[in-house]
């Protein structure tokens, strides 16, 4: 990359999406940013409040530790291991006959474009002795009692997490299918000659330096989807869940924000939200880096 | 074409191959469950939807949900086809709309370099990042500032304003070797000839995946807090409406459910075949 053309034709390329962005999206974010130190309830004028908003976080608020703390979990477990299952599964499928390759990629991506999806689930967790999970337990005499797999905060945690990574074929997901699709040819040839031996070398030495773009963008979108689940466990778990077990930063926003009308505080935890989000990504995108001049540069 | 691809990869056994088919399978057919589901419950009569413990499978399949949907929405003040023609409209031109003009953001950011485009990508990442919970109220004042509401364009220009599909475009574009662009600009061609000639059939895949996204994301907008004409609401709303009164309309809500799964799945399938057949563009990476 090198600099190319003039900063007026980069300008000219920008100005379409920039006008729509600042109107659309950068103005409402910075404003919900600035609301974060207000007190809003929507119906009165905002009245500003300094930094009470993130001082009540902080001292008044019994529920928000709760929330960051399953939101972290939520994040940590379920973000990177969906994301190696879905470059896994891409790079699988990938090996298959192309016409194979994109009915299964349908079926993979199905949770993401089917509606009902919880169904399935609740079906299958269900609290009473016809959920499938119980009465398999039962018949085999694991358990004498049907378990309440949803409500039961020693385990709603756990289902939400499972029922997460069912769900992570998603955007990141394609992008990745969509990436194998460019990979060179020649290199691999060039790789065989090297003395590259097995498909593991290959995928480490060959594949992943070509995919680091298409990587990076899946990463950001399982950061983004880890950090902020919220309707999943609603669907699943109730709102509010019991003893908030499965209760999220997400929503909390919507409990705050959507049920009380406290809109400045609403907007000021939205704010804590994007900084876990973004210093997670600082940090990634340092790993990246560090591993691509490990490799010897890409 | 695949035969030559195979060749360049190590060697591997038939046996392999078949084994790592029926995994996937086994996998696929889970995750590909809720499609199948949508499918069978709109042919569940009403004693079916609501059997407990509930039963996945139908047993005496019937049309009857089809015909009450069909009824229901023949006596619409408004014809059906009009909702079709709004959801359509929106979808594809917002489609085509925002490939083009993220297209065009993320040419210079991917290959352009300053200090500007470097924050300007910053940027591009944290928005995604942002959650849109807190960001719908000032989103609306904008569109109403701009005197947009119940008009197309208050579904559509915020539509097109978030940074995915840019974020997206620039990372495929990176890896354009500058060489190629290199000879096109001696050729003397102008710029954004450049990039809808010669970068945008390479990155083929980017955009045909954007398209997914956004297409998916557009047919099921609802736009209840900017339309509120008859004629200018969306065919999600209007059949959900239609289809919303509790049990006696829960047949008629499946079929509107499946009816709406439709086109994102068409052009799902439209689209990733498309994207898998593009290899014989491949090896253009340096």
């Amino acid at each position: 990359m090198r600099r190319r053309g003039s900063a007026s034709m980069a300008a000219l390329m920008l100005a379409p999406f920039t006008s729509l962005f600042v109107l659309f999206t950068l103005v409402p974010i910075l404003s919900a940013v600035a609301l974060g130190f207000f007190s809003f309830d929507m119906i009165n004028p905002p009245r500003f409040v300094g930094f009470e908003n993130y001082v009540r976080m902080l001292v008044d608020d019994s529920v928000f530790p709760i929330a960051v703390r399953n939101t972290l979990v939520f994040a940590f477990l379920t973000g990177p291991l969906g994301y190696v299952l879905s470059f896994l599964f891409a790079w699988l499928i990938n090996e298959l006959r192309p016409r194979i390759r994109a009915w299964l990629t349908l079926l993979f991506y199905a949770p993401t474009l089917a509606g009902n999806v919880f169904f399935l689930w609740l079906f299958l967790f269900s609290g009473d002795a016809y959920g499938l999970v119980n009465s398999t337990l039962m018949q085999l005499g694991l358990i004498q009692e049907p378990v309440q797999w949803l409500t039961d905060s020693r385990y709603s945690l756990g289902v939400v997490v499972l029922v997460m990574l069912w769900l992570s074929m998603g955007a990141g997901f394609l992008a990745i299918i969509a990436g194998f699709q460019g990979l060179s040819r020649e290199l691999y040839e060039a790789a065989a000659v090297d003395g590259i031996r097995n498909r593991w070398q290959e995928l480490w030495y060959v594949t992943l330096p070509q995919m680091a773009p298409q990587m990076l963008f899946a990463a950001v979108i399982s950061i983004a989807t880890s950090f902020a689940v919220g309707y999943q466990s609603m669907e699943l778990t109730g709102f509010p869940s019991t003893d908030y077990a499965t209760h999220t930063l997400t929503l909390h926003i919507l409990d705050i924000g959507g049920i009380r009308f406290e809109m400045g505080y609403a907007s000021a935890l939205a704010f804590v939200l994007f900084a876990m989000m973004a210093v997670t990504w600082r940090g990634i995108e340092t790993l990246f880096r560090r591993l691509a001049e490990g490799k010897g540069g890409k | 074409m695949a035969t030559h691809r195979r060749r360049a990869r190590l060697s591997r056994s038939r046996w392999g191959d078949l084994l790592l088919f029926l995994f996937l399978g086994v996998f696929g057919v889970f995750m590909g469950l809720p499609l199948l589901y949508s499918l069978v419950t709109a042919f569940k009569p009403v004693q079916e939807l609501f059997l407990f413990p509930p039963r996945f499978f139908v047993r005496n399949p019937t049309l009857d949900n089809f015909t009450t949907l069909f009824n229901l929405v023949s006596d619409l003040q408004v014809p059906f086809s009009r909702y079709l023609f709004n959801n359509l409209f929106l979808s594809v031109v917002g489609t085509a709309g925002y490939i083009a003009v993220a297209s065009m953001a993320a040419y210079p950011l991917a290959k352009y370099r300053s200090k500007w485009l470097d924050a300007y990508f910053l940027v591009v990442v944290w928005a995604i990042l942002f959650r849109p919970e807190v960001t719908s109220i000032p989103q609306y004042l904008v569109v109403a500032k701009l005197s947009l509401v119940n008009t197309y364009l208050a579904l559509l220009l915020p539509a097109m304003a978030g940074t995915f599909g840019v974020f997206l475009m620039r990372q495929f574009m990176v890896a354009f070797p500058d060489e190629i662009l290199e000879a096109a600009h001696i050729d003397g061609a102008h710029e954004m000839r450049v990039l809808w000639r010669v970068v945008m059939p390479s990155v083929r895949p980017a955009w045909l995946t954007l398209a997914i996204f956004t297409f998916q994301q557009l047919w099921n907008t609802t736009g209840i807090q900017y339309i509120y004409d008859e004629n200018l609401k969306m065919l999600p709303t209007v059949l959900r409406q239609v289809a919303a009164a509790g049990m006696a309309r829960a047949g008629a809500s499946a079929v509107v459910a499946l009816f709406l799964m439709i086109p994102p799945v068409l052009v799902f399938v439209i689209s990733q075949s498309s994207v898998v057949e593009t290899m014989a563009h491949a090896g253009i990476k340096s």
